[in-house]
């Protein structure tokens, strides 16, 4: 039997990796630390596969180009970090309401403005769910590892597909710098979506009717069905409206075909919660030491334990209560100055002791800082 | 074979409009689009391109409503970003024939840095770029193509900026198609156009078009008959202006096909070069 393929990989390469497995064929970006790498190998291997691999003047041209080549049919990715994701989200918001499926990846860094290009940083979180004007849903995950970054990456275009919409996959400048061992997936170990095209000929066509999921049927450009994209607010056949009746039901397509289905997008580690008094809740980077801070604890006697956010929009209101019920204390760490613990205060009910552990400076949330925090609120 | 009516041919024209978009359009009755949106159809149904193989990209302005009245893949997008747009288009699909309507705000002012590196790439796009030295959709502002010392409702007192002359940019960025008319010359327009899309490179087609509604009101220009008259007077043929000094051809329109160049590579061919070159080493 063959060797699994072990390797050494960082993690803004096992991006590469996993959007290759999903099918990515169009790549278009513009350095920016710390993501670089990610456009680099995309270079690398996407003419290898008859991909297409372009650098743009910058950003805004980054994800315009990404739009396009997914509306023509191709599985499209860019990757930034925050004053690129900034400039990205004008265009963000047409894919929102163009039902465009794309990836964007955003290696967060310090900020504001240019602030710590090398230093990680959390601080984009709530810019990944409200960062384009306007209203839409908007669906994020965050990896903690190597090994991760494979497979959340698979998850984020196999959810863009799935649901017509651009995902954001937040990782941080330590998950894409880090080199960690990883078993690369076998052809066919993870299943692929690929988005639903039409069966009714063109005539018959309604490129954004209202199915049964809200998810409408989406043909490529070139397959006979000429239709009309726009970012101005339309009805199902595409064309602009200023009617009322026809812009609330638009606009509910975009929150409902998402916020239905949360329980299928949602993705959380649970670890050591079933009789846990208080529980870290953390993602990305800070969920490795928050895990490994639950496990010290443990040891000791405490009985903590660890949440995970894969998914972090929509954001997981119904499984966190349930998780958390027996709780009477979350420690919610993250670095930044206090993005999802909002969200967790408005999920959890009053008499769960909200705490927080935070930091800004472009270091991580250490075990030990973690431990110390978990003393204080004990 | 009997030749073609002139009925015949409207007929023809009337299939590229879209059969479920309502009409009138959103645009002002003259307004020099409509002829210029007229000579593109009519030069894409000499050519017989399929209509499933065209992908019409626009931005946001007046100029940029075009595609969507027209019955082709059509992506209305987001200011300025309408060549970004149709690069990756046409670099995800090469077999498609991608057609960009664009202002001259759309793609000179917060779309000028795509139209710099479009013509650079000399990626396969033909680019028509209405030039009605005005913002048309936002009621008369400035724009990087407002003479100096012209009105609009941002330069009160006359421009005192100075204005792009946009085949010289796009020709000096590296496009290499470049070719100019007025509105009042319809057929030559049509023809420039075909030229424009069977050429293999980034093609720029600039065509003055009249904004009477707010460059013609804050200028007294005239209506859009009298607009569209000084055209002709204004335009000189490029053969003509060669030998004219300067100073003559201030105010006036050089048009006919102002640069072409065959020989430079085209962006998508040497991607798919290089494609090939791997696959064949493996
Ligand atoms: C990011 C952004 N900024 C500003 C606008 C407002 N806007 C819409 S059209 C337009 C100018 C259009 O002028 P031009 O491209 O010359 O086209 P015309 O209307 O004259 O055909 C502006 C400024 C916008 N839609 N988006
Ligand atoms: S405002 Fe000017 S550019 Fe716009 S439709 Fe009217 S005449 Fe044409």
């Amino acid at each position: 039997m063959a060797e699994p393929k072990r390797k050494l990989m960082q993690g803004n390469i096992a991006c590469v990796q996993g959007a290759i497995y999903a099918g990515m064929r169009f790549f278009a970006g513009y350095p920016i630390t710390p993501s670089t790498e990610i456009a680099e190998g995309s270079a690398r291997e996407l003419p290898r596969i008859g991909g297409r691999f372009i650098q743009m003047e910058d950003e805004i041209a980054s994800i315009a180009a990404v739009i396009a080549a997914s509306v023509t049919g191709k599985k499209s990715m860019t990757a930034t970090s925050g004053p690129g994701f900034s400039l990205m989200l004008e265009n963000i918001g047409y894919a929102y309401i163009t039902e465009t499926p794309c990836v964007i990846v955003n290696v967060q860094r310090g900020g504001p403005s240019t602030g710590l290009p090398t230093k990680v940083s959390q601080s984009d979180t709530m810019q990944a769910r409200w960062g384009t004007h306007g209203d839409y849903t908007a669906i994020a995950v965050a990896p903690s590892s190597v090994g991760d970054t494979i497979t959340e990456t698979i998850r984020a275009f196999n959810l863009a597909e799935r649901f017509r919409t651009p995902v954001t996959i937040l990782l941080d400048e330590v998950i894409g710098h880090m080199r960690e061992m990883v078993t690369l997936p076998e052809p066919g170990q993870i299943p692929i979506f690929n988005r639903v095209k039409p069966t009714v000929p063109p005539d018959k066509f309604e490129p954004f009717a209202m199915t049964a999921n809200l998810v409408s049927p989406m043909p490529a450009y070139g397959e006979g069905y000429r239709y009309n994209v726009t970012g101005l607010t339309h009805d199902t056949m595409g064309f602009s409206t200023n009617r009322a009746d026809e812009i609330w039901p638009k606009l509910d397509k975009l929150k409902n075909k998402i916020e239905h289905y949360t329980d299928e997008i949602t993705k959380l580690r649970v670890e050591m919660m079933d009789d846990a008094e208080i529980a870290y809740i953390s993602y990305g980077t800070v969920a490795r030491t928050s895990l490994q801070a639950a496990s010290i604890a443990r040891k000791a006697g405490v009985k903590v334990g660890s949440i995970q956010l894969y998914t972090i929009w929509p954001f997981p209101d119904k499984q966190l209560l349930e998780l958390c019920a027996r709780c009477k204390k979350v420690i919610v760490g993250e670095l930044n100055m206090g993005q999802i613990v909002h969200e967790v205060k408005r999920v959890l009910p009053r008499d769960i002791e909200v705490h927080t552990a935070q930091r800004y400076d472009g270091e991580i949330l250490t075990p030990l800082q973690l431990l110390k925090k978990l003393e204080e609120v004990m | 074979m009997a030749a073609t009516t002139e009925k015949q041919r409207s007929d023809a024209i009337l299939t590229y409009l879209r059969p479920r978009k309502k009409f009138p359009s959103v645009w002002c009755a003259g307004c020099g689009n409509g002829i210029v949106m007229s000579a593109l159809v009519r030069a894409i149904d000499n050519l017989k391109l399929d209509k499933n193989e065209v992908i019409m990209v626009s931005g946001i302005g007046c100029t940029s409503r075009m595609p969507v009245y027209l019955d082709f893949n059509s992506l209305h997008t987001t200011h300025g970003r309408a060549l970004a747009f149709a690069t990756g288009a046409k670099f995800a699909q090469p077999k498609m024939k991608v057609i960009v309507v664009t202002g001259d705000g759309d793609s000179l002012a917060i779309g000028g840095n795509h139209f710099i590196h479009a013509c650079r790439r000399n990626i396969d796009i033909t680019c028509i770029l209405i030039n009605n030295h005005i913002y048309g959709m936002t009621g008369g502002q400035g724009s990087p193509t407002t003479p100096a010392g012209s009105f609009s409702t941002t330069t009160p007192f006359g421009n005192s900026e100075k204005a792009f002359d946009p085949c010289a940019l796009a020709q000096a960025a590296g496009a290499t198609f470049v070719a100019r008319h007025t509105v009042h010359h319809a057929p030559q327009l049509e023809k420039i156009i075909m030229q424009a899309i069977e050429h293999r490179g980034f093609s720029l087609v600039e065509a003055i078009s009249n904004c009477h509604t707010y460059y013609g009101r804050l200028n007294k220009s005239g209506d859009a008959v009298a607009m569209i008259k000084s055209f002709k007077e204004r335009a000189v043929p490029v053969t003509k202006a060669k030998d004219m000094p300067a100073e003559e051809l201030v105010g006036k329109f050089v048009v006919g096909n102002l640069y072409e160049n065959n020989v430079k590579t085209e962006f998508c061919d040497e991607y798919q070069k290089m494609v090939d070159m791997l696959a064949a080493r493996k």
